[in-house]
């Protein structure tokens, strides 16, 4: 266990923490807001991945895909809202989740119709494909780098949006009290859908930049969607800043447990256990963080006041 | 009272007709398909699938000079569906023949409604150890491989090379731990380390890292599906590719190519054929298959099912035709009275073939890609469990 290589796994764990913030970012708005289970939310993100497939198929541009990508996700995510979420608000939390569990069913059948049920890939932009020397001995690719840029560019971004603007402004009230919002004449159903198009296009955005590194396949969006709850529900529900810590939190503790479990528990116990119980214990690692903070802090590490 | 005389009529009717049946000319067989056609891991269904209708196709729609009805059931990837449309199709259909399943858990399941209800089972895929060994069964035949020969091959591989020290990974569930342990069976070297990951892991660069830092000069991985089309992406990715020999099994195929191109290119399986193998009929399988599935290059998956077909095919009409001796089909069977594309081909004791192994490459063919045999690791290779079985 070299410095070096502990100092690559806090760079990947922050990789994947920023990855998973992009993802809880739209989660959290979306919840915390609007007060609206969106189960729909990972397969919005597989949806964001295919789209870059099909627009990078006919542009042979990664940029242009990504755009178009965005765009379309922005459209399907609108539609979405208009045929279905819109009716569901005033419903119960049972029967929102109900609703969009048949969503993620429809959808991870439907782009198996629509292309295929074989895995899919996006390649790299050629000037970003390479790998830089961290370190002597120690390469990283730049795509990785590029990940956790963007998401430290997205989170910066929504900062900016929610505590410098207008818009902003109502999205914290609305996180605090919509109805009081909705009584001082803002026009919440529109407020919501600028919520949620921007959440789908978050999701989508995660999709896009992750899909070179994945394989953009039906269900990719399912396992995801698990670790974002759990991002949302230690940072406290409709809290970025919460969102933002809490993912970071869950990328360094997965990515170093995976890392370092078996050596760590070879520490005081003979090889062959620890070989058993490591990974074991470092799959279980992120749900024992989150009992502990839930057992302490009820609302999250930053619950938003007023709830 | 018209009403119950129409009813008399009819079952009396109805009743002559079932009478008639076996006096007609032969009646179609019909063959049920148990295989994995939804969720993340369909494409290797229809692989099977696919390499079976095809299979049909070249012999004009009949297998043994009858007619054949093939029953397609979709496992969902699940026993419990599965043992359900088993027994539907024992049942209900009252199948002669079943072909599947792609998973080792299905296989478990389907393995005794199938065979208990008197039909044969015929694996495409699944080929697990106690099946092969202490639990084997007379009505149950396999035209792949027992589960750990291509783990075996990559270990016999990397001892033959000389490499020094290999990194393993696997999944952490029960066909991991074998393919580990199957490798391990023929490679004596050095271990740089062996790791366990979640099934269904997205992102590998903590193991890359270790990899990295592990000096390895090869890994062996088995990473089935998705799992293998993101860590193959992200090895290339972290400039590894170039350094460290890349030894796997079901991780690099015709089934996850299309996704993983060229971050695959040079990269090594163990198996037990690849499109490229030189025959006249193998050629015209690849050919075909090609063409009536949009371009598809088939994987072993294919091609073992095909291989069903024609055993079923060769069977029958050793038998002329006749499926009601289950003695005699079973000895048909037994003697696999086919030519396999694979060309050699025979069953064990155990009706688990007896075949060659290769290690396969991964090179561009036109704009696609494939897996190519690069050298001859295993001839007529019996798996280690056969011994174990009280069948002779």
């Amino acid at each position: 266990m070299s410095l070096s290589l502990l100092l690559v796994q806090t760079l990947n764990g922050l990789q994947f923490g920023v990855l998973l913030f992009l993802i809880a970012a739209g989660l959290t708005l979306v919840f915390g807001v609007m007060d609206f289970i969106n189960l729909a939310h990972g397969v919005q993100y597989m949806l964001g991945a295919y789209l870059a497939v099909m627009f990078y198929a006919l542009t042979g541009n990664f940029l242009i895909a990504l755009v178009l990508a965005l765009a379309a996700a922005l459209v399907f995510g609108l539609l979405l809202e208009f045929l279905v979420f819109r009716h569901l608000y005033e419903r119960d939390h049972l029967e929102q989740v109900i609703a969009t569990l048949g969503i993620i069913l429809f959808l991870n059948q439907g782009v198996k119709v629509v292309w295929g049920a074989a895995p899919l890939n996006l390649p790299i932009p050629d000037m970003l494909s390479g790998t830089i020397v961290l370190m002597p001995g120690i390469l990283y690719p730049v795509w990785r780098l590029v990940i956790i840029g963007s998401g430290l560019g997205v989170g910066l971004i929504l900062y900016l949006l929610v505590t410098q603007t207008r818009v902003g402004m109502l999205v914290r009230a609305g996180a605090t009290n919509a109805r009081i919002v909705s009584a001082l004449g803002v026009d919440i159903r529109r407020l919501f859908m600028i919520v949620f198009g921007f959440g789908t296009m978050l999701a989508a955005f995660a999709g896009v930049m992750i899909a070179p590194i994945l394989s953009v396949e039906p269900g990719m969006g399912d396992t995801v969607l698990i670790l974002a709850f759990v991002v949302i529900v230690i940072g406290g529900i409709g809290s970025m800043r919460g969102a933002f810590i809490a993912a970071l939190l869950i990328g360094l503790v997965d990515t170093l447990g995976r890392s370092f479990a078996i050596d760590i528990l070879r520490l005081v116990m003979p090889p062959s256990p620890a070989r058993t119980v490591g990974p074991a214990i470092a799959s279980m690692l992120i749900y024992v963080l989150m009992a502990l903070v839930l057992y302490f802090r009820p609302a999250g590490l930053f619950p938003v006041r007023g709830r | 009272m018209a009403k119950v005389l129409m009813t008399t009529v009819a079952a009396v009717a109805l009743m002559v007709g079932q009478a008639q049946g076996p006096a007609q000319a032969q009646e179609k067989l019909k063959v049920g398909v148990i295989t994995t056609l939804s969720g993340p891991a369909a494409v290797l269904g229809q692989q099977l699938r696919n390499g079976l209708q095809l299979s049909l196709k070249h012999s004009d729609g009949k297998w043994g000079g009858r007619e054949v009805q093939l029953i397609v059931e979709d496992d969902e990837l699940k026993p419990d569906v599965a043992v359900s449309k088993a027994k539907a199709l024992i049942d209900r259909d009252k199948v002669d023949f079943v072909v599947g399943p792609i998973f080792s858990n299905i296989l478990v399941a389907i393995m005794k409604p199938v065979t208990d209800g008197g039909a044969f089972l015929i694996s495409p895929n699944a080929g697990t150890s106690n099946f092969a060994g202490k639990d084997c069964n007379a009505n149950f035949f396999v035209t792949s491989y027992q589960n750990d020969q291509n783990h075996e091959v990559m270990g016999k591989y990397a001892q033959d090379a000389g490499l020094k020290k290999v990194f393993l990974m696997a999944p952490n569930y029960p066909a991991g731990k074998d393919s580990i342990a199957g490798f391990k069976r023929y490679y004596k070297g050095e271990l740089a380390d062996e790791v366990y990951v979640p099934l269904g892991q997205l992102d590998y660069s903590a193991e890359l890292s270790k990899i990295a830092a592990s000096g390895a000069d090869a890994v062996f991985v088995f990473l089935p599906g998705g799992m293998g089309v993101n860590f193959v992406k992200q090895f290339r990715q972290a400039g590894l590719a170039d350094k460290v020999k890349f030894l796997s099994a079901f991780t690099v195929d015709e089934s996850t190519l299309p996704a993983q191109k060229e971050a695959a290119l040079g990269f090594f399986g163990g198996a037990n054929w690849a499109p490229n193998l030189d025959n006249p009929q193998n050629k015209k399988f690849v050919a075909d298959y090609e063409k009536e599935y949009s371009g598809a290059i088939p994987a072993t998956y294919a091609f073992q099912a095909y291989d069903a077909g024609l055993l079923i095919d060769g069977a029958l009409k050793a038998t002329g035709g006749k499926t009601d001796n289950k003695d005699a089909l079973r000895a048909a069977l037994a003697k696999a009275p086919f030519t396999s594309l694979r060309g050699a081909f025979k069953f064990g004791s155990n009706h688990y073939p007896i075949q060659d192994f290769y290690q396969v490459k991964v090179v561009q063919v036109g704009d696609k890609f494939a897996t190519s045999i690069d050298k001859k690791v295993f001839t007529n290779y019996t798996d280690p469990y056969a011994k174990d079985c009280p069948m002779k």
